[in-house]
């Protein structure tokens, strides 16, 4: 099971990793990508998705998909 | 076995700020399809076990294994000759060694344990962490077993600040300088005897891990756990049940080679980079066993079931996310009920 896989999600934004124990929240924005990102979805199909759905321009939301990206790596949440 | 009503005599009772197993224990007895009677065998008259109601049908007060084990047979002898006890779980690392030793005339009397050898006991000893480590191939941090303080201004390289300096068989302190450390063996070495151990801080997550063997090499049950709250005594006020597979792989591991009988806990911690530490092997079933008893292992069943001989089928899985929190709660006794247990060592509940 890919790291992604095994975390435990909840609609409320709440995530728990069972292999360590930790548990973060995140908001809906982070929530509709850790889901596309389930469905294996490609950056740019991330970034067009977020646009659709929040009103900012794909610039803006290349940097939020990024930065988020980032975090899920430092914690060991994606490969 | 399940027609045989069963009395089982378990000890620490001491559901203090740092607990003992005993009420956990009895919490996973009850909870299981054994018809049992238990006895609270305590050697304090205020631990809070004695008096929690629905727990223990009888509770005696126990001569501390100090005292001598002349004493401490003698007082068992009655017990058993009042009760007929079936098992005895002991629950303190300090009394280990005597049921240990008397295993054999335990089960002569009637009494079933179901505990490690002497030797497996032995070596897992804190001071004889780094042997144990090379026998069987784990990772330990730096340690060194001292008899006196002087030794501490002249540790072996690569052990340095900040490190920690443990009790014989309880107890750790954090030290950052010599006088912290002298201050601290002073201690440690009045209260829990010698050696005292120095041992590397390492820096990372602690991970522990409950389980039972069987004695053959089979692990029956093991349960990983990561700390969520700990008190400044360093115990477990919170914790979550985690699915981590390399640990659980490490308690596979030593049960097999170690050919462990009993229930034993492991206290390893994490670094960054995903590796793993022994820190202490403990060599019972820990305070926070009623953590596995909700997360679909119940071992204080199986220790049980083990003891009288059952064959118990290994348990591979439980639920991951299970939490347990501690609390604290004012139980209302009566004076009538202290006297007994101070004049007479007995109570019935």
């Amino acid at each position: 099971m890919s790291k992604l896989n095994s975390l435990a999600i909840s609609d409320n934004g709440f995530i728990f990793k069972p292999s360590t124990g930790e548990s973060f929240t995140t908001n809906e924005l982070g929530l509709i990508i850790l889901n596309l990102l389930k469905e294996e979805k490609s950056a740019d199909e991330i970034i067009n998705e977020i646009t659709e759905e929040f009103d900012v321009d794909a610039i803006s939301a290349g940097r939020d998909l990024y930065e988020y990206l980032d975090f899920l790596k430092r914690e060991n949440m994606i490969d | 076995m399940k027609k045989k009503k069963l009395t089982i005599a378990v000890t620490g009772l001491n559901n203090i700020d740092s607990p003992g197993p005993g009420v956990p224990v009895i919490r996973g007895i009850k909870d299981s399809e054994l018809d049992v009677r238990i006895i609270g065998l305590a050697y304090e008259n205020l631990e809070p076990g004695i008096y929690m109601p629905g727990l223990v049908d009888k509770t005696y007060l126990m001569p501390f294994p100090s005292t001598g084990s002349e004493a401490f047979l003698e007082r068992l002898a009655y017990i058993h000759e009042k009760e007929q006890l079936d098992i005895i779980i002991p629950n303190f690392d300090s009394e280990l060694y005597l049921f240990i030793k008397f295993s054999g005339k335990l089960l002569e009397m009637g009494i079933h344990t179901f505990l490690p050898t002497m030797e497996q006991f032995e070596e897992r000893h804190k001071d004889n962490l780094p042997e144990f480590a090379k026998k069987y191939k784990v990772t330990v941090p730096e340690s060194k077993a001292i008899m006196n303080s002087n030794e501490l201004a002249n540790l072996p390289k690569p052990l340095a600040y900040p490190y920690w300096i443990k009790g014989k068989f309880y107890e750790a302190f954090k030290v950052v300088n010599n006088n912290q450390g002298i201050y601290y063996f002073n201690k440690l070495s009045a209260k829990w005897g010698l050696p005292v151990v120095v041992q590397q801080a390492i820096h990372g997550t602690e991970v522990n891990v409950i389980a039972l063997g069987d004695g053959e090499g089979n692990t029956i049950s093991a349960v990983a756990m990561r700390k969520q709250y700990i008190t400044d005594k360093g115990k477990a006020w919170g914790g979550i049940t985690i699915n981590d597979e390399r640990l659980l792989e490490i308690i596979h591991h030593i049960i097999k080679e170690t050919k462990w009988r009993g229930g034993m806990e492991l206290e390893m911690i994490k670094t960054d980079d995903g590796e793993y530490h022994l820190i202490e092997i403990n060599p019972r079933i820990p305070a926070w066993v009623y953590l596995a008893v909700g997360a679909g292992q119940n071992i204080p069943e199986m220790l049980c079931r083990l003891a009288m001989g059952e064959k118990v089928e290994p348990i591979t899985t439980y639920k991951y996310g299970k939490m347990f929190i501690r609390y604290s709660w004012d139980l209302i006794g009566d004076i009538a009920d202290f006297e007994k247990i101070i004049i007479f060592g007995e109570l019935k509940n």
